[in-house]
């Protein structure tokens, strides 16, 4: 890789040492995958997850001296106010998460412990090329935007943060971006959760670039983030296209660009009914919480259970998982407080993947309606069946499932 | 007869120990930090540990961040493999070995993948960009 006069410098040590260290890291990352030359980035996201090596990482880049050139928006950890209030969090949970808020502060980053960047607070435009960690991030940036990022990890994105810069290669490059499996659609889709389990299908469609086929011209935003998202439950993707809707794809030929297809799955109702029933644990008979919002609920979303729920409140505990943004909102307009009359909270600035705030579910009979939230809460014993929100927010409402 | 094999490199290390293949992608998460044991459902590797192993599997999976903390978790408690070997690189994968300083090699000589089996004592060497079959007495 050849690096620019500024860029050797930083990696010489010129502008301190935890400048000299992100390089050093980019260089290695650009190397492995034989890039070219590193590139300029105009936005970062950091998967900040305050796990273990998360804060290990921020604080040692940050104790050398790093301060982001490109000012990170962060994924969410914990709200310690919220928690707290609930008796939930020991004194040491507590202290890392605001451990882990200092050393983000000092390298810089914006405190937005949001998933949804690209909503709210860090929102690229097509072409842009910018450093995104959180994988439902990356591939709703690369696939519904048309910007430019690879699948960052935390410590890559915080590195091009703090240099300004990435190894340009994967998806960064045409050719990549081009699809290479061709997804026939078949199956008629009925509302944003057949998208999440679309995205579930991972192991049918296969490893590369999809494009889908035979999908409505007009899906919603909340079904493309579900259907990114899953996608990277059940794989690793960085880019989907779809047919007439992304901007990468306003026909077949051009989405897929002259790459050779190695692929052609067709998906049917069967397919979306069977990954299903293979992914979610089993029904229980019983309901006793549901926890929506992961990704982050939008206010349309919020909206959408308000009025579910206008036929009656919940019996049991209902947690929406949401930006500090999108709770204010929710706020001056008086959906906080409606919500919260019919049993529902609104819990800002957390990642349902963390134990020390939800561990105490473990046990208890738990509905979702997102895959991804099902997957990492089992990490630490805590069993949610997958449903649609309409089925989760009629279950709260009786307490159990009928 | 030890069999030497080309590779390229993602970060450093000479080491050597068990082959342990995995013909699944992993995901370090999914192990347990004390015994370097596997604990994803439905993983080939499902009960195994991966501890003080030649891991070679075809690459990595899942999100952003668990990855690294997986892999920085088996590290802290001294469960870690001693090196990675992969077919495919990802970014998580590649930046989380760096960062972790664990030795991952990749694109090793096609003739490796017929000859290794489990429990071949296995060196790499990413000075010499080699990955070496022992032969033990």
């Amino acid at each position: 890789m050849i690096l620019s006069e500024y860029q050797q410098e930083m990696l010489d040590g010129k502008y301190g040492k935890g400048k000299a260290m992100a390089m050093q890291i980019l260089e290695a990352v650009g190397d492995s995958f034989e890039a070219q030359r590193m590139v300029p980035i105009s936005r970062a996201h950091i998967s900040l997850s305050a796990q273990d090596a998360d804060v290990w990482f921020a604080e040692k880049m940050g104790g050398a001296g790093a301060v982001c050139a490109v000012p990170p928006t962060v994924n969410p950890g914990y709200c310690v106010d919220y928690f707290r209030s609930k008796g939930v969090l020991d004194e040491k949970a507590v202290a890392h998460m605001e451990r882990t808020e200092r050393a983000y502060r000092r390298l810089g980053a914006v405190m937005t412990y949001s998933c949804t960047p690209y909503l709210f607070g860090n929102i690229p435009h097509y072409g842009e090329v910018v450093a995104f960690s959180e994988t439902s991030v990356t591939v709703y940036a690369n696939s519904v935007i048309g910007a430019r990022t690879n699948r960052e990890s935390a410590a890559s994105a915080m590195c091009a943060a703090i240099t300004g810069f990435t190894p340009e290669y994967g998806m960064l490059l045409d050719e990549n971006r081009r699809a290479d499996i061709l997804v026939e659609v078949q199956a008629e889709m009925r509302g944003d959760f057949d998208y999440a389990l679309l995205g579930l299908l991972g192991k049918k469609i296969g490893k590369g670039v999809p494009v889908f086929q035979g999908l409505p011209r007009h899906i919603s935003t909340e079904g493309l983030i579900q259907l990114g998202s899953e996608l990277n439950v059940s794989g690793a993707y960085e880019m989907f296209h779809i047919v007439g809707v992304t901007p990468e794809a306003p026909d077949l030929k051009t989405a897929v660009g002259g790459r050779e297809l190695k692929r052609h799955v067709v998906i049917t109702r069967e397919d979306l009914d069977q990954a299903l029933e293979e992914f979610s644990p089993p029904l229980r008979s019983e309901v006793e919480f549901v926890i929506l919002g992961c990704p982050h609920y939008n206010y349309d979303q919020l909206r959408q259970v308000a009025r579910l729920l206008e036929s009656g409140p919940a019996v049991v505990p209902v947690w929406i998982h949401t930006s500090s943004a999108v709770k204010d909102l929710a706020g001056r307009t008086g959906m906080e407080e409606a919500l919260l009359e019919k049993g529902v909270e609104l819990i800002p600035d957390t990642c349902v993947d963390e134990a020390c705030c939800w561990k105490r579910l473990a046990g208890q009979a738990g509905v979702t309606d997102s895959p991804k939230a099902s997957y990492y809460m089992r990490t630490f014993g805590v069993q949610m069946a997958v449903r649609d929100t309409e089925s989760c927010i009629r279950w709260a409402q009786r307490g159990r499932v009928e | 007869m030890s069999q030497v094999f080309r590779c390229k490199r993602v970060s450093s290390g000479i080491v050597e120990g068990e082959a342990l293949i995995s013909q699944d992608a992993i995901l370090f998460y999914y192990t347990d930090p004390a015994t370097g044991v596997v604990t994803e459902d439905g993983h080939c590797l499902k009960g195994v540990s991966v501890k003080d192993k030649i891991l070679i599997f075809p690459g990595g999976k899942g999100s952003s961040s668990v990855q690294a903390d997986g892999m920085y978790r088996l590290d802290r408690d001294g469960s870690a493999p001693r090196a990675l070997i992969v077919e495919e690189l990802d970014t998580v994968l590649v930046s989380s070995a760096v960062v972790m300083e664990m030795p991952m090699v990749y694109h090793v000589e096609a003739g490796f993948y017929d000859r290794v089996k489990n429990g071949d004592w296995v060196r790499v060497d990413t000075e010499k960009l080699t990955v070496e079959l022992v032969e033990k007495d």
